[in-house]
């Protein structure tokens, strides 16, 4: 009896904020295949000219692969960085975690637009802002800080199912040095802990724009900045966008999970949630 | 009438029936345990008592108004959870008077209760602490004084001693009934434990698979268990395969050798049937020079030493006859000397100990 | 060892850009320490973005926060299937991410002048514009919105789940009715997390520029938004004045870490019953 009622509740209010979000989506798609001024007494008929016209324009996909490229080396600088940071700490210095993990907030007190000033401020001068490759370092340095809580949750979760400890000490005793104990036995066990983080990465660089904007870099939001005056085009960009976030979000996410991580109930929330990177708020003792 | 009335209470989940065809009456101030291995339907009865389930079919009436409707937060009944389920942003005086401060009592009266429920589980001093500052035993204990500070018609407790030690196990239960004893109150106790559910109840519910097997006083439930489920279930009966020889004189072949029996229980008719022998009715009689020598109307039986276990208070000796295996039970005797294994014995007992029940 | 790169990297791209921030807000052109560049934030022209920045982030927090919540409740004690609540998170992953640029042309499509809601509710007799636009501050508060609701959905839904079944029935057996339990024992529980969430909502929006920047940017009304305003103090030819876009800069990371220490305490109050570590 009351389960019922709950239910029709709950129901209610998931739709309530379904509709909120899903309204805008349906409306860019719909907006984005008319061809003319689309107006609900005189449908017109579907196009999908926006889409090819952009398709079609080689600065697309200039945008598409820059933007990928630097997602790319974001994600490869991450894991060089925080695979050893995350392991050694676990190992050897435990008490370094409460300091990782408040920076971990940092990006969110030092928003993009502040970030990027100031490191055309500090960097004046210098190769960095003086010539194209060193703005793009900039750019990808940029990246790494703002992924940083993104990246940083999913590769410690995946640490913290391992016993760091244990496989350290089968390795040594089996003769393995440093470097090879980090790639060829950490790194493989940790190995979803960072796809999870890639994706996440690529979605972000994909979306970015605050920096790009501020560096004048050629990224994949840029193309979408520079075409404001279009009118469909830009929609049906914000689609095929949406899709490609969808894309690395979800389906790579699913794809790539080992069978016996497939998600539970309570696994699916902290995966998601975990995965960007927000503050873990769970309440069970 | 009786206090708590259950009558032909049944539970549908799906397709199969968790509890089926469920009656008991339980009189003011007697504690029932309902006993029986998981799956068998004790927690989801209680839970019916308690109002988290709604029965499929069936009445519960307590002191003579039916509650089988009634929602959970109505029926002024307490529950103490396996799991305690203190209220973790509450201090423990504040658990404890949840439930008159959600019925609208003044300070005063709240505060009185709580002293009172405090002295009563023996822990006055935690009344500012909070849950996870607590031991295992002392949030039970906290768990139960907050069920009973708002008084209550029943108690139910559903296995609130699982998760904790052997040791405290034992201690907390007697401190459970006799605190039940001392308040008069109605409880039901749900456990798995054979030993528990003996120790403490007026009554015992041996259920499985959704039906109550038998009910009984401790006593009756391990002396004379109605079911083999009921015999192998409680207690560490000897359950023995045997064949009946000779109805008249009551004779039955168990394994090749002959066992008179005095209790049949049911209709014999050609099939086999098991035999329940009480493991510390046996008398072991070693080959020695004295050894015990064996009364004239016993039964007795030959087999070999398999397995001696040194329980403490209790030594438990597995002997194998042809094919099956008897346990017996004797007191720890410091002075005698415990059979070697593959030693060759003999079991005595009386008739009266050993009954065919399946 | 193998910390240091990290840290190194760090202290490169996050704390020497930060000090470059405050010490060009705090030094002028000769490198004299000097207060005015900060001062001159607490007046016009540049006190008004802050106040509505802050408001817009707040409304936003508490709209998109309350949507979220009842979204992240109908998905976690809600009685909806399993499958319903894992389609739901990941939806909210994707949306979440949807922000910036795309967000406010999803938005111009589906409430700007020529879009498909304007026309529906003109239809029926309901002319938005020209007294609505999308392209203002309630356009931007809209769009922040709509990411700030699955945000809130997987902060919450971790914490809903930590929510003990024996919790509510404790409760219920003890005669509490709903909104008791809600009073005494869940919102006291969740507290903690609800505190969290609205800081992290707050911050995103406070900090957030792209979809701003679309929206209301080139428009007259755009020094509504802080992060607008240190862009356009940084990039307008007509100030050579770089210093009081750090003072802004300042200003906003001032406003961020009161905002975190003041959530910190409130929620050390709040968690005074949970074991230490946790």
């Amino acid at each position: 009896m009351e389960k019922k009622r709950t239910s029709l509740v709950a129901w209610g209010a998931l739709l309530i904020g379904m509709l909120y979000m899903g309204i805008p989506l349906v409306a860019t798609l719909i907006f984005s295949v008319s061809s003319k001024l689309h107006s609900v007494t005189a449908p017109t008929p579907i196009s999908f000219s926006a889409y090819a016209t952009i398709f079609n324009d080689p600065k697309f996909g200039a945008g598409l692969w820059f933007s990928l490229g630097a997602g790319l080396l974001t994600i490869l600088i991450s894991t060089v960085l925080l695979v050893p940071l995350i392991y050694w700490v676990q190992l050897r210095m435990p008490y370094l975690r409460s300091v990782i993990e408040f920076m971990t907030l940092l990006p969110i007190v030092i928003p993009a637009i502040v970030l990027v000033f100031g490191l055309l401020g500090q960097y004046r001068g210098t190769f960095l802002t003086n010539s194209d490759s060193g703005l793009y370092v900039l750019l990808t340095g940029s990246y790494v800080i703002i992924a940083f809580p993104y990246t940083y949750r999913p590769i410690n979760t995946a640490f913290q199912a391992i016993n760091v400890k244990v496989l350290t000490e089968a390795a040594q005793s089996l003769g393995s040095g440093w470097f090879t104990i980090i790639v060829r036995v950490i790194l493989p066990n940790v190995w979803t802990g960072v796809l999870n983080a890639a994706f996440i990465t690529l979605a972000i660089a994909l979306g970015e724009f605050t920096i790009s904007n501020a560096l004048a870099q050629n990224t994949f939001s840029m193309y979408l900045f520079y075409m404001e005056t279009k009118i469909y085009e830009p929609v049906a960009f914000t689609v095929v966008a949406f899709i490609l976030t969808w894309f690395f979000i979800v389906v790579l996410q699913q794809v790539t999970k080992r069978p016996a991580q497939r998600a539970t109930r309570e696994r699916s929330a902290q995966l998601i949630g975990g995965a960007i990177g927000l503050p873990s708020a769970s309440e069970s003792e | 009438m009786a206090f708590l009335e259950l009558t032909n209470l049944r539970k549908q989940f799906g397709s199969s029936w968790a509890v089926d065809t469920f009656n008991l009456n339980i009189d003011q101030g007697e504690f029932i345990s309902f006993l029986g291995p998981s799956g068998c339907g004790k927690t989801t009865t209680l839970r019916m008592v308690a109002g988290f389930e709604k029965p499929t079919s069936g009445q519960i009436v307590i002191y003579g108004t039916d509650v089988t409707n009634a929602p959970a937060n109505k029926r002024k009944i307490g529950m103490v959870f396996q799991s305690y389920a203190l209220f973790p942003n509450m201090t423990v005086a504040e658990n404890i008077q949840f439930g008159l401060k959600v019925a609208g009592q003044s300070r005063e009266v709240m505060q009185q209760r709580v002293t009172e429920m405090l002295e009563l589980i023996h822990l006055p001093e935690t009344a500012k602490r909070y849950p996870h500052q607590l031991s295992g035993g002392q949030q039970q204990r906290v768990a139960l004084a907050r069920a009973l500070a708002f008084e209550p018609q029943v108690l139910l407790l559903d296995e609130p001693l699982s998760a904790l030690d052997a040791k405290i196990r034992v201690t907390l239960r007697q401190e459970i009934r006799s605190i039940q004893r001392k308040l008069g109150i109605t409880a039901i106790y749900v456990t798995h434990d054979q030993e528990e559910a003996l120790s403490i109840s007026d009554r015992v519910v041996v259920m499985n698979k959704g039906k109550a097997e038998q009910i009984g006083t401790p006593t009756q439930i391990y002396n004379t268990p109605q079911t083999q489920f009921v015999a192998s279930f409680v207690g560490t009966l000897n359950v023995l395969q045997a064949k009946m020889v000779d109805l008249a004189n009551k004779v039955l072949a168990v394994d090749d050798q002959h066992v008179r029996v005095e209790q049949i229980t049911i209709p014999v008719n050609g099939k086999p049937v098991s035999m329940a022998l009480r493991p510390e009715a046996i008398t072991l009689h070693r080959q020695s020079a004295n050894g015990k020598t064996i009364p004239p109307d016993s039964n007795a039986l030959q087999g070999t030493v398999e397995d001696v276990n040194f329980l403490g208070s209790v030594v438990r000796i597995r002997i194998r006859l042809r094919d099956q295996v008897v346990n017996a039970d004797s007191f720890n005797n410091p002075h005698a000397e415990l059979p070697a294994y593959g030693e060759a014995v003999t079991l005595s007992f009386p008739s009266e100990a050993c009954r065919v029940i399946g | 060892m193998p910390i240091l790169p990290f840290f190194a990297f760090i202290l490169a791209f996050l704390l020497l850009p930060t000090l470059a921030i405050f010490r060009g807000a705090l030094l002028d052109d000769h490198n004299q320490l000097t207060a005015q560049y900060m001062l001159k934030l607490l007046s016009a022209p540049y006190i008004s973005p802050y106040i509505s920045t802050i408001e817009i982030s707040i409304i936003t927090a508490v709209a998109g926060g309350l949507l979220g919540f009842f979204m992240a409740w109908a998905i976690t004690l809600g009685g909806l299937p399993g499958s319903v609540r894992n389609a739901t998170l990941s939806f909210c992953g994707v949306a979440s991410n949807f922000a910036g640029l795309p967000l406010a042309f999803a938005l111009a499509a589906t409430l700007g002048r020529n879009s498909l809601l304007v026309d529906a509710l003109s239809s029926i007799g309901i002319n938005l514009y020209p007294d609505f636009s999308i392209y203002s501050v309630i356009g931007v508060c809209l769009a922040y919105t709509f990411f700030q609701i699955p945000f809130m959905v997987l902060i919450m839904t971790p914490a809903l789940d930590g929510l003990r079944v024996e919790w509510r029935e404790a409760a219920f057996n003890l005669g509490a009715n709903q909104s008791q339990y809600w009073r005494f024992v869940t919102l006291p529980i969740l507290a903690p997390s609800l505190l969290s969430a609205f800081a992290l909502l707050f911050a995103n929006s406070f900090g957030a520029f792209a979809t701003a920047a679309i929206l209301i940017g080139a428009g007259p009304g755009s020094l509504i938004i802080v992060s607008i305003a240190v862009s356009r103090e940084f990039s307008s030819d007509i100030t050579t004045n770089p210093h009081q876009g750090y003072a802004l800069a300042v200003g906003m990371v001032i406003i961020v870490l009161v905002t975190i220490i003041l959530y910190s305490i409130t929620r050390a109050r709040a968690e005074r019953w949970r074991p230490r570590g946790t």
